[in-house]
């Protein structure tokens, strides 16, 4: 019906047929190829995120009794095109005594590394930029570098709430990655497979999804992955009434709509890869996979707003001993049970 | 009387030399370890988001563990006593509007208290009874003011604009009958500015309804979240005999587990006449007297003033609110000290007359300045080292009006 896959192809062979026929050799098909794919997914991004950033208005209003935006477009659809429109006129302020080129590279490093994931993403029925045979590893290793873009922010910003801020990010993002990794672990030990692309064809019925097999395991994910992008209640990072706005304090304009962009980006992966890797994907009747595969992780993303807007936060210490005295061990007790399953069930 | 009201003399602690930085205390045993390296002081304030107003704590940190507090003040001092010494009675009113922001109505009503007892005014009924309803509704407000913005210093958005919500009802009740939405001069020495207006029972009545199912809600929203309730409840611990040398008052009294409330044991006005329970906190969450003690009390007390509303409004009898204003004041020679309970606590005004029609004095006991008074025996008394984030979730579990500190 309206799935994708056919277009994609369509567009490949094209673009094969044009560099072919300019008389270019097989390298450059592939290279006009990933451009092409690379754009498509930055566009896709970028309106995922303007989505996103008014719905999550929209949604925390509801939760708060109020609006939200209501004048720029019907229900204020595109109040976030205006905002994105005044922050790229604003002057990007640079203050002084910063490290200026840490200072300038921040939210790039941080963008980048929240686009990036996007590669192995597979957004419906063949819509995977590139399946890699190590998908998951490479999210995972991806999202890492987030961290360091919060440090450079931190450090370079040349202000000790952008430096606490800063610091508080990255023992958490580190602390949270380590029970996220062996909640995908114990899945990938079910899967056999890293690769995306299988992940998702593996759960084509509805149970066969792994979330029946990995309650537990998705649990942890969920609160992990919460942490993993600065929400309530893990925003410590950014906590206003201790650190004013932590590592951002200090950018503004089209710099601190890129964090922007990159927390919303952030939110959108971590709910794809929960999708992904519980939720069966892009599978589902009726409705093209793509559309499937939006729903599922838009839900996701209303889980973790759900949490934003009604959770208080946790204090660093209680967040630290939570990772590594609760979430931890219970990842761990997850994988063995997982192994024990797979002993019993499987011969 | 429980055995709490037994005195005993507060803690000591140092107080070191204002020319900082040179006399500072080596950190307590307790806290010393092998990284121990040196104490060093943090400004918090008077530009904070969460000290509420402008209030400087000077703390005394190791690493992230607080020592000592030293709360520095006077950053809205606006010379109320002084100014009062120079204004006819009931000029001074407006004044004492402005200094608790929040609860304006508690305040005038404990300065025409004052002033009436001295003057020997026995003000009628239906005053009574509407003052009762208003500084009831006034202690509502106030606390969603509390309620709220503890939820907002926790990181939780959300209760706050809840709060938000219900308040603006409560101030559109005041506008309606004061004309004003924050400060309203409304009880005046010896009655009231204007009689209820048509329908402002009914409509008070309504928002009653409204109202009492809502704290269920604030409850599912926050009381009851558990990463609140870790937050809090083994937090800022003030014992009980430890808030009394101090003479904290009100819910921060309360929250602790003494039973003293001034509308019970002290009556004023016809207090006397209604049902209600004082609120106290019961240690369920950790030691009693923890900022969840504290902040349940306010929870629990809205509960408590809808009933006392409710009753008043039942018992609403008719009358002249202007009968008994007299048309200048001047008491007599002598003195007095008044004491109400405002949403803080003990708010009490001591006026001397020299039977002229300014008061030859007229000191205000602030609830909220003996409160902060007690922050650096929190810190001393906690069993657990205390870090930065805990003082915020005391301080803003005080509930204090820097306006009301200040005066």
């Amino acid at each position: 019906m309206l799935e994708l896959d056919k277009l994609v192809k369509l567009v490949g062979d094209g673009i094969e047929a044009v560099v072919t026929a300019l008389g270019l050799g097989p390298t450059w098909v592939t290279l006009v190829q990933l451009i092409v794919a690379a754009l498509v997914v930055v566009v896709f991004a970028a309106l995922v995120v303007l989505f996103l950033v008014w719905w999550e208005r929209k949604v925390s209003a509801r939760f708060q009794m109020r609006l939200g935006p209501m004048r720029v477009g019907w229900h204020g659809t595109i109040q976030t095109i205006a905002d994105a429109l005044k922050l790229l006129q604003k002057e990007l302020i640079t203050p002084a005594n910063v490290d200026r080129g840490i200072y300038f590279w921040a939210p790039v490093v941080t963008f980048v590394a929240a686009m990036a994931v996007y590669v192995t993403v597979p957004f419906g029925k063949g819509l995977i930029v590139r399946d890699l045979n190590i998908g998951i590893l490479y999210i995972l290793s991806i999202t890492t570098f987030t961290v360091i873009g919060l440090l450079m922010a931190g450090w370079s910003s040349n202000n000790k709430y952008a430096l606490l801020g800063g610091f508080r990010s990255a023992a958490q993002v580190v602390s949270y990655e380590v029970p996220m990794a062996l909640a995908i672990v114990a899945v990938v030990m079910l899967t056999q497979t890293l690769s995306m692309g299988e992940i998702v064809s593996q759960q084509a019925k509805f149970y066969q999804w792994y979330i029946w097999r990995q309650p537990l395991g998705f649990l942890i994910y969920l609160v992990a992955a919460t942490a993993e992008c600065n929400r309530t209640p893990f925003d410590l990072p950014e906590a206003d009434s201790e650190l004013v706005a932590g590592f951002v304090t200090e950018y503004s304009g089209m710099k601190f709509a890129m964090f922007f962009l990159a927390e919303f980006l952030n939110m959108f992966t971590v709910a794809a890869i929960a999708t992904t890797l519980f939720f069966g994907g892009w599978n589902g009747p009726f409705l093209p996979s793509w559309m499937w595969f939006l729903i599922k992780t838009l839900a996701g993303v209303f889980v973790l707003m759900w949490f934003r807007w009604t959770y208080p936060r946790l204090r660093v210490d209680q967040l630290m001993s939570f990772a590594w005295k609760f979430l931890l061990p219970l990842a761990f007790i997850n994988i063995v049970l997982t192994g024990l399953g797979i002993y019993i069930f499987r011969p | 009387m429980p055995d709490v009201f037994a005195l005993q003399a507060p803690p000591r602690y140092e107080i070191e030399d204002d020319d900082l930085l040179i006399n500072i205390p080596a950190p307590p045993e307790k806290y010393s370890g092998a990284y121990l390296t040196e104490t060093y002081k943090v400004n918090m304030g008077p530009q904070h988001p969460s000290t509420h107003g402008v209030l400087r704590l000077e703390l005394t940190m190791d690493g992230e563990v607080v020592l000592s507090i030293r709360p520095h003040i006077g950053y809205l001092h606006r010379c109320f006593e002084k100014h009062a010494e120079n204004l006819p009675y009931a000029g001074i009113v407006p004044y004492t509007d402005r200094m608790d922001y929040l609860a304006g109505l508690s305040q005038n009503m404990s300065f025409a208290v004052a002033v009436e007892r001295l003057m020997g005014i026995k003000v009628p009924e239906r005053v009574e009874y509407i003052r009762v309803i208003i500084c009831e509704l006034q202690r509502i407000a106030s606390h969603l003011v509390a309620f709220g913005t503890y939820g907002l210093d926790m990181g939780a958005f959300t209760p706050f604009l809840w709060a938000f919500r219900d308040r603006e009802m409560i101030l559109d009740l005041f506008e309606w009958l004061t004309g004003a939405r924050l400060l309203y001069n409304y009880i005046w020495v010896g009655g009231l500015a204007r009689d209820l207006p048509e329908g402002w029972v009914a409509k008070t009545r309504e928002f009653l309804d409204y109202f009492e199912p809502k704290i269920n809600d604030f409850n599912d929203l926050l009381s009851y979240n558990h990463i609140f309730i870790t937050r809090t409840a083994n937090v800022g611990i003030l014992p009980p005999e430890v808030a009394i040398s101090y003479g904290v008052t009100g819910p921060n009294l309360r929250g602790s587990g003494v039973d003293w409330d001034l509308r019970r044991d002290d009556p004023y006005s016809i207090y006397d006449r209604f049902k209600w329970n004082v609120a106290l906190g019961k240690g369920r969450f950790g030691p009693i007297g923890s900022c969840w003690d504290r902040y349940w009390v306010r929870i629990e007390e809205m509960a408590e003033s809808v009933k006392i509303c409710r009753q008043a409004l039942e018992g609403l009898p008719e009358g002249d609110v202007h009968e008994t204003i007299p048309r200048k004041a001047r008491p007599p020679k002598g003195d007095v000290y008044a004491r109400t309970e405002s949403p803080r606590g003990e708010l009490g005004y001591y006026v001397i007359s020299d039977g002229s029609d300014v008061p030859l004095r007229c000191k205000a006991r602030s609830p909220c300045f003996t409160a902060i008074s007690s922050l650096n025996a929190v810190v001393q008394h906690a069993k657990k080292p205390m870090l930065i984030a805990d003082v915020v979730a005391t301080v803003a579990s005080y509930d204090i009006v820097l306006g009301e500190v200040d005066r």
